[in-house]
């Protein structure tokens, strides 16, 4: 048995930047479809009324800062907590431990056996899913291999670092081939050779039909592999589509250069446009595209002799959109945890 | 948008589910160093007991070992000393200790011990035809007979040679009256107890492990919480009955090679073979209903420290409930008797007891049933508490910043 999840280990640096298509993925089956989920703890709303569907095949993001109500409603989704209201249904099982043999999942928080040997552990991860031991052992012993981790398998956890016990564990989680993969934060406590590896991974999934859904609160993750995003602020889920869709909520930006600083042009520029000036006399202009479009206000510029130097459109990224989409307030909490967005 | 059929293939029952958690901790427990420890520990105590004991019997025979101070003219006295000597050795040092002593002329014995005081428990004179024993009425009268010995053996009229007496002991019971068999029935309600409480409390630290571990989150989501309690149970059970199988064999090895057997006890009322076999279905119901209860306190708290404080209310009702099911034994039909049957708790002791001192086998079928409803109870009770509680939201439950403690101690409020 070949178990193909895309050659982790063999993987190069460079995490593939083109995004999976989001083509025609409203046509597939739905892998999760929830209505109305909400959690409460101790009169603390966690989860307030979120609503998902996933197509089957895709790569879904659910992103959000931290606290947002994320791992709530991923656990909700699994069946480890029940909704207070709402109804969910995942790969069609409205009880998720009824499809638990279909469902690989790796929570934020990683853990193993520390004394267990590394194929043992995901042979015991694939026999709480249904995979007779025997044949855990065997997937767990190729799978490690296959990934670079063969040398390892005799291995205790404890023996491991925490990088190398990690893929142990995002193995584990697919030793059963499930149809439908929850990863809870999967990048966090990887160093950016293995997050790409990663990425490579997930869209191998995908490829195959399995259904990747996982959480982060790293936005360059969600753009450069989702197809579509839910975005949770608050325990609501402002937006939930394609990833094309929310960069379409925020109009495109202009990035425009000129000559002159002053004139009657400027009257044609949108009131808030950010205005700076450079050293040689020049000034930068960033503002959203107007609604009217570019063409008046090139006829404005040109006529007010502003003197262009450039001017270019520019879409927005994903992470203007949620800051747009998910508030201020959700975007300064994103922004409290800079080192991974950093590291990208 | 359609949704796709649930494949029905692959799906763990809550029992497989169980066994796959319970073979897990079964060989993580059994093959750890710990486990090694907790199982020679009671058997090092037991050999120090027994080694204790050896050397208190020792002491005991030479602190309780008689001396005669003899007081009979120097001839007389060396004989009789002499001839102590000689038989001493074939009698297992059952002799009095024999003190040669210089008493003076014409003093009488009386004031020969008084002078003594308390060196000598007793003043041996007149001649080995006719040795006088002076002292308290209690040490005259016991040591009569050995001092005839030596005066014979002195005079040499015995044989020198005594032959050995071949021993044939027999098992004989005593009794199968009320009495000798409450004494089995306690001896029985004891031993339970003990060994509930003693690996009872390996369950305690067995999930705030699993926690630290962080692989809870794991199980939860991949099979029932039913099935993770049951298989922890399930497995603690397992290493229990190695661990009594290991003492029962070292102290049934004890008892037989001091010569002792179970015949010594009243044979109880359903007979040993059921007795036996309802001690060990007695002692799973109360483990894993103990267990049961551990579990959950354990699933609430995040550190041992926690455990042990709030284990330890229980651990004091348990003790509370065995002095109640023991109490119970002395009016086996008082309402008393009958509640403890009934309580879950102390059901199993006092149905033990029961089974010592009255006949029939179907009353416990009943209580077994009844207390594997509570423990079905108590596992699912347990389960529902541990997923509303402790995985609340981010990681492990410990996003709020409250301890497992106060978690727990808010549970009377939900």
């Amino acid at each position: 048995m070949k178990m193909d999840l895309g050659n982790w280990q063999a993987a190069g640096n460079a995490p593939d930047s083109q995004p999976v298509p989001a083509g025609a993925t409203t046509d597939r089956p739905l892998a999760i479809e929830a209505r109305g989920l909400v959690k409460r703890f101790d009169g603390f709303t966690a989860v307030d009324g979120v609503d998902l569907t996933v197509p089957e095949g895709a790569i879904y993001g659910v992103l959000g800062p931290n606290g947002a109500g994320k791992t709530t409603t991923l656990r909700m989704l699994l069946g480890i907590i029940d909704p207070d209201e709402g109804v969910r249904r995942v790969l069609g099982a409205e009880r998720p431990h009824d499809v638990a043999h279909a469902i690989g999942y790796l929570p934020e928080e990683r853990g193993l056996y520390p004394a267990m040997k590394a194929h043992e552990a995901i042979a015991f991860v694939g026999a709480l899913r249904g995979l007779p031991l025997a044949e855990g052992r065997r997937r767990g012993k190729l799978l490690l291999e296959e990934h670079g981790l063969g040398y390892a398998a005799d291995r205790q956890i404890r023996q491991m670092s925490k990088g190398m016990a990690q893929q142990v564990q995002i193995l584990a989680c697919l030793v059963h081939e499930p149809r439908l993969v929850i990863f809870d934060e999967p990048f966090s406590g990887l160093d950016a050779l293995n997050q790409g590896k990663l990425e490579k991974m997930m869209r191998g999934l995908a490829e195959r039909g399995t259904t990747v859904i996982f959480s982060t609160h790293v936005i360059a993750h969600a753009e450069r592999l989702c197809d579509r995003i839910a975005i949770i602020a608050g325990g609501k889920v402002p937006f939930a589509g394609p990833v094309d869709l929310a960069r379409d909520r925020i109009r495109p930006q202009v990035r425009l250069e000129t000559r002159a600083a002053e004139g009657a042009w400027r009257a044609a520029l949108p009131a808030d446009a950010r205005h700076d000036r450079k050293l040689d006399g020049s000034s930068f202009f960033y503002f959203p595209l107007p609604e009217s479009g570019i063409e008046p206000l090139l006829r404005a510029l040109i006529q007010g002799e502003a003197g262009i130097l450039s001017l270019s459109i520019e879409r927005a990224g994903l992470h203007d959109a949620f800051v747009a989409i998910a508030g201020e307030a959700a975007a300064r909490a994103l922004d409290a945890n800079p080192e991974e967005e950093r590291a990208r | 948008m359609t949704m796709t059929p649930v494949r029905s293939g692959g799906r763990l029952t809550t029992l497989s589910a169980a066994l796959v958690v319970a073979r897990r901790d079964f060989s993580a427990v059994l093959f750890s160093r710990s486990f090694l420890a907790f199982l020679i520990g009671p058997l090092f105590m037991l050999a120090v007991s027994a080694l204790a004991s050896s050397v208190g019997q020792q002491v005991e025979q030479n602190a309780g070992r008689p001396r005669l101070g003899v007081a009979m003219a120097p001839a007389d006295t060396a004989a009789m000393t002499a001839a102590a000597r000689r038989i001493d050795g074939e009698l297992d040092r059952l002799l009095p200790e024999l003190v040669p002593l210089r008493a003076k002329p014409g003093e009488a014995p009386a004031a020969t011990l008084a002078g003594q005081r308390g060196a000598v428990d007793a003043v041996l004179s007149g001649t080995p035809e006719h040795p006088v024993l002076t002292g308290s009425a209690g040490m005259v009268e016991a040591q009569q007979v050995p001092v005839r010995l030596i005066a014979a053996a002195a005079l040499d009229t015995r044989p020198r040679a005594m032959p050995k007496v071949t021993l044939a002991p027999v098992a004989v019971p005593s009794g199968t009256n009320k009495i000798a068999r409450m004494r089995t029935a306690q001896l029985g309600q004891t031993v339970l107890f003990l060994l509930t409480m003693l690996l009872a409390g390996m369950v305690l630290s067995n999930l705030v492990e699993e926690k630290a571990n962080k692989i809870i989150e794991i199980l939860a989501a991949a099979i029932p919480m039913d099935a993770v309690f049951l298989g922890k149970l399930f497995a603690m059970l397992a290493v229990s009955f190695v661990g009594i199988a290991v003492w029962g064999l070292a102290a049934g090895g004890v008892l037989l090679g001091g010569g002792h057997s179970l015949a010594e006890l009243a044979a109880p009322a359903v007979g040993w073979p059921a007795f036996l076999a309802l001690g060990v279905a007695y002692f799973a119901m109360a483990y894993l209903l103990l267990g049961a209860v551990f579990l959950t306190i354990g699933s609430m708290a995040s550190t041992v420290r926690e455990v042990q404080t709030l284990s330890m209310p229980v651990t004091m009702l348990q003790l509370l409930v065995f002095f109640f099911a023991t109490a119970a034994v002395g009016a086996p039909d008082s309402w008393m008797a009958r509640t403890a049957q009934i309580v879950p708790f102390s059901s199993p002791f006092t149905m033990l007891a029961r089974a010592a001192m009255e006949p029939g086998l179907a009353p416990h079928l009943l209580a077994l049933a009844w207390q594997a409803l509570w423990v079905t109870l108590f596992v699912r009770f347990g389960a529902q508490l541990f997923r509303r509680r402790v995985l609340k939201s981010g990681p492990a439950g410990g996003a709020q910043g409250r301890s497992g403690a106060r978690r727990w101690l808010r549970l009377g409020r939900a």
